[in-house]
Formats: structure tokens, C-alpha cells, sequence
């Protein structure tokens, strides 16, 4: 849904996005990075289980979540991305437990 | 051990960061707290690392003022904590505030908190607006000012305001690409506003031309369609087609991937309704805003608001307000005299007043559509729970039920944004519904945690320091 501008030659780092490698722009957010991939949404809702992706990127709706290294219901809009980490799209009722 | 500082400030944009500059010249211990990873709110975000690249060039003049102001921040010798949340916040002689950060919790105790949290795109339900492919413009534009991104496709733009005209600008010179501009600011608001016209050209000429020759400029390159009315969303688990009624009947539906939307900006009240200060209705703005003081203080004592917290008045105006308040602070805690103050403050109090000239005007020309404010039946009001418009409404009999019945019989309020998302909307239909004012309606009440806390977190928290 988006892509980077041409100009941008950030150092990048590697990322897992759902078990699978991708290639991560160093400072950005988990959730840019999301909106980057050929599949932009993040979530699927604990309700009705519609898709959901980033909606307001600035921490107020909630939209973004999903789990981070472990941790379900991360707010991924405020989570810059770091070398190795985990990010997998949350299915509905985020688990207690990993 | 819980913290001690003469002034706990939270959020690191222009009211925050020019408070704590003011402040740490009268020599206050001062602590910033913010959500975001580097200084400068949502105006000026990550403004360190694109000061002077092609990226601050095409973000615009504005955008590139914030580098001194966050140089001039930095080097104030505030103590400032990026990526942290305030979730509980306590009044009284002695403030208390409480954090989480790195996944732990921590409390800080205060001489002073000033809330410098700035504003909300507001919220504009219509049908489809929780579709993956929907975001809004400030969305938009903040993923090109922090990750340097851009729609890899033609978007559409539907609002009202001056900021998707300026993110529609930032788009084309950035290489992007406008499939069409669906301008919902309704028909007659020039004839409407006139009055407050003057005062605006005077104050602020440079930016109403600025604004005139944005408007021409996408008229000649993109589809630009006025007076849109209405907007619902459709597809299958993503966006994939914009149906759009305009005032005078028009009706279209296009394909598209993805739809950018703004309304305007609220407030952000959630701390200061927790705390219970005293809030007044703008009409102009059709939002809440804290009531304060010549300063920026609220009904609660030593608990102060500057910057688009205090009503929306853009990053001049929120500097200003961040420096007045940050001087009664002072007063407060004796470092200036009370007439120092005063003498201090009547400068800043004079090229405040012009900085909000344009407001009056911009607020009115601007003010959304109806259908913002009460989406039809099918939409989607609470993001969260999912409780759509008819589902609010079915609640509406003999008891006039207030947004927290309506909260309790619905869940709409009850999800992980606790009502920012959904607040206005409940008010609104109530108000409508029930021949009341929405002043009068009011909003959820809202109590602590302001942001999700884990148990995780909170053991982290001292309890004897707590109780203590």
C-alpha cells in the first residue's frame, strides 16, 4: 500500500513479519513497515474477525496492534522496528500466554 | 524511589518543548515525558534526522521551523524521556503522575504537570472506515515525515481542512501520485465566514494565500470534486472501491486502493477529564477543550494545558501558550515575582493573539459536514467493539440514556482506545436523538489506566513508594 521514496537509503535490518524475513528500514515503525508489505493489515478483530491495518499512526486508535516478540496487542505505530525482531499479525483474541 | 521534579511536562512537541525551555531558564527542575521516539509532536516529528535533506524540503517551511526549536530544547538541560505513556495522573499540592516505559511502570511526583498533548485527527466515521486501505491523512503523513514512505499507488484524498490540501502538495512533490481530491467542506461557507475574514487577512495573510494557491494548483492536476456530502467504502478484507455523493446529487463510485480522510483536529482531554478539571464546549471547534486561565491553568490545581490541548491553534500558537504557562509555573514556585511574570508575558500574550487571528475563520470555514458528526445507521461508530450507529440509537427511549448507559448496554467505549475513536460520535447521536445539546450529553467519564498497563508493568511499580 506503501513503498519508501526513491531518495531513501536508510541502513536497514531484518525483521521476522509471520516466521518470514523481510527487510526492515532502521527508526522506522513495526506499523509502516506493515503497510509496506503486499499484505498491509495487521490484525484481525477479537469481534467479528474483519482485517484491520494502521488507521491513525499516532497511538489514539488502537488499530495497530499485534504481537511483537512475544507480546500480543503491541501498538505497533509506536514501536520502532530493531534488528531480529518478531512481529506476527494478531488473530482475534490476543492469548495470555505466548 | 519515586521521582521529584518542580514541573512534569507531557508531550515533547511545541507547547512541551517551549515550556521546558522557559522553565529551565528560571531554573525549574523540569522532566518531558513523551510517546514518540524523538522530540517535536506530530508538526515537527522526527525533525532531527531530516533537518536540511530533501525530505524537510518537500515537508514545507513550516515543518523545517521545528529544527531550532528542538535544538533550543535539547539544550535547555530538561531531563526528556521518548517513548513513554502517561496512564494516571493525580492533582493537588503535590502532583502525581504515572508512567510506563521499557515495560515497566514508575510514578513521578510533581510541583507542577503541564499536559502538552496535543490534538486528535477527529474522528469521521462513515460505512467502510475500518477497512485495511482507509487511514486517515495525518496517518499519511506522518508515515512520510518518520519513515520516509509514500502510497505506491494513486490515493484518494477526502476531507475538509487545511491538511489534506498541504499532504496532497507534500504527495505530488514527492513523486506520488492523487487519483482524486473529494473536497467535503460544504457549499456556502465563503458567503458564511466573510465576517471573519478580516481578522484572518491580518493576522495571517501569508497563510490563507498559501492555502488559495494550494487549492489551485491541485484543481489543475488531479480530479478535484467539491462539496462531497457523503463517502461509504467498500471491498472484500481491504478497500476496493469509494462511492461519494456530492451536495447537489452527483453520485459516483471509483475503484481505489487506498483512501486517505480528514475532518480536523480535537483536543486531547482524556487526562484532564480523568482528573476532573472543568471542560467548555467550543462551538467553532466542535469539541471539548479544558477550561484555563490566562496561563493555561485548569480548574484543578497546578495541573496546566498548553499547546492544541487548549484548543486547536496550531504550533505558533501552541509555543506561546507553552511559554505563558511555564512562566506562572515559575511564579509559582518563586522564581520570578508575580509582576515579573506579568512583565514576561505580555509579549508572548500579544503575538499570541495574532497567531490565532486566522482561527476564528479557518475554524468556520472548515467546520465538518453533519454527516461527521452522525454517520448513517450501518456505520461503524466504536472501532473497537464494533458497535455501529443503529446499535446506539436502539438504546434511545423514555430514560434518554447518557454515553455511559449507552457505554454499558453497548460496549461502545469499552475497547483498548477507551472512546477516543468513538466519544463524539455517542454524544452527537444521543444529543440528536434526544433533543439535547452535546455539551449537555457530555462523553464517557473517564477513569485510569489512560493507556493499557500490563500487570507485567505494574509490578515493576514501588508499592511502598506508592502508598507513601
Amino acid at each position: 500500500m506503501f513503498r519508501t521514496l526513491d531518495q531513501e537509503t536508510g541502513e536497514t535490518l531484518t525483521v521476522h513479519v509471520d516466521g518470514r524475513p523481510v527487510a526492515a528500514i532502521a527508526d522506522e515503525s513495526v506499523a509502516a513497515l506493515l503497510l509496506r508489505q503486499a499484505a498491509p493489515w495487521c490484525r484481525t478483530t477479537p469481534v467479528s474477525g474483519a482485517l484491520r491495518a494502521p488507521y491513525c499512526m499516532m497511538g489514539v486508535c488502537f488499530d495497530c496492534l499485534a504481537v511483537v516478540d512475544g507480546v500480543p496487542s503491541v501498538q505497533t505505530c509506536l514501536t520502532p522496528v530493531r534488528e531480529g525482531m518478531r512481529i506476527e499479525r494478531q488473530q482475534g483474541r490476543p492469548d495470555v500466554t505466548p | 524511589m519515586s521521582r521529584h521534579v518542580d514541573l512534569l511536562i507531557v508531550g515533547a512537541g511545541p507547547a512541551g518543548m517551549s515550556a521546558a525551555i522557559v522553565a529551565k531558564r528560571h531554573g525549574l527542575r523540569v522532566l518531558v515525558v513523551d510517546e514518540q521516539p524523538s522530540p517535536g509532536g506530530q508538526i515537527w516529528r522526527n525533525i532531527e534526522n531530516l533537518a536540511g535533506t530533501p525530505r524537510a524540503g518537500l515537508l514545507g517551511k513550516a515543518y523545517g521551523e521545528g529544527a531550532a526549536v528542538v535544538g533550543r530544547f535539547r539544550a535547555s538541560g530538561a531531563d526528556y524521556e521518548p517513548g513513554t505513556q502517561l496512564w494516571h495522573v493525580e492533582a493537588g499540592a503535590g502532583a502525581r503522575a504515572f508512567l510506563r516505559r521499557d515495560g515497566a511502570a514508575s510514578s513521578v511526583r510533581a510541583g507542577c504537570v503541564l499536559l502538552a498533548t496535543g490534538a486528535q485527527e477527529r474522528p469521521a466515521p462513515f460505512p467502510g472506515w475500518t477497512l485495511p486501505g482507509v487511514m486517515t491523512v495525518g496517518a499519511a503523513q506522518i508515515v512520510l515525515k518518520s519513515s520516509g514512505q509514500i502510497p505506491s499507488g494513486p490515493v484518494w484524498i477526502a476531507g475538509c481542512g487545511p491538511l489534506p490540501l498541504l499532504y496532497a502538495m507534500q504527495l505530488l512533490q514527492a513523486g506520488g501520485m492523487v487519483a482524486g481530491f473529494l473536497d467535503t467542506t460544504p457549499p456556502g461557507r465563503s458567503r458564511e465566514v466573510i465576517a471573519a475574514l478580516p481578522a484572518a487577512l491580518l493576522g495571517a495573510p501569508g497563510d490563507l494565500l498559501k492555502g488559495l494557491s494550494w487549492i489551485a494548483r491541485l484543481r489543475r492536476h488531479v480530479p478535484y470534486i467539491r462539496h462531497v456530502a457523503a463517502i461509504e467504502a467498500t471491498g472484500e478484507g481491504g478497500l476496493e472501491n469509494i462511492r461519494y455523493v456530492t451536495a447537489d446529487g452527483r453520485d459516483a463510485t471509483v475503484e481505489a486502493r487506498l483512501l486517505l480522510v480528514h475532518e480536523g483536529l480535537v483536543p486531547t482531554i482524556h487526562p484532564t477529564l480523568a482528573l476532573g478539571c472543568r471542560h467548555v464546549w467550543n462551538t467553532d471547534q466542535d469539541s471539548f477543550a479544558p477550561a484555563l486561565d490566562g496561563w493555561g491553568e485548569t480548574s484543578e490545581q497546578n495541573v496546566f494545558v498548553a499547546g492544541d490541548g487548549a484548543g486547536i491553534g496550531g504550533a505558533r500558537a501552541a509555543c506561546l501558550r507553552g511559554e505563558l504557562a511555564a512562566l506562572r509555573i515559575a511564579a509559582k514556585a518563586g522564581r520570578l515575582s508575580e509582576a515579573e511574570a506579568e512583565a514576561l508575558a505580555l509579549p508572548v500574550r500579544s503575538r499570541l493573539a495574532r497567531a490565532l487571528s486566522p482561527r476564528r475563520f479557518l475554524d468556520r470555514y472548515y467546520r465538518p459536514r453533519p454527516a461527521v458528526f452522525i454517520p448513517p445507521d450501518q456505520t461503524i461508530a466504536c472501532r473497537c467493539e464494533e458497535v455501529r450507529v443503529a446499535a446506539i440509537r436502539e438504546q434511545i427511549g423514555a430514560s434518554r440514556p447518557g454515553p455511559n448507559q449507552v457505554k454499558a448496554f453497548t460496549r461502545a467505549g469499552m475497547g483498548p482506545c477507551q472512546g477516543r475513536q468513538c466519544g463524539y460520535t455517542v454524544a452527537h447521536v444521543l444529543a440528536a436523538a434526544e433533543g439535547r445539546s452535546v455539551p449537555d450529553v457530555g462523553l464517557y467519564r473517564v477513569r485510569p489506566p489512560l493507556k493499557p498497563v500490563t500487570l507485567g508493568e505494574l509490578a515493576a511499580l514501588d508499592t511502598m513508594d506508592a502508598l507513601s
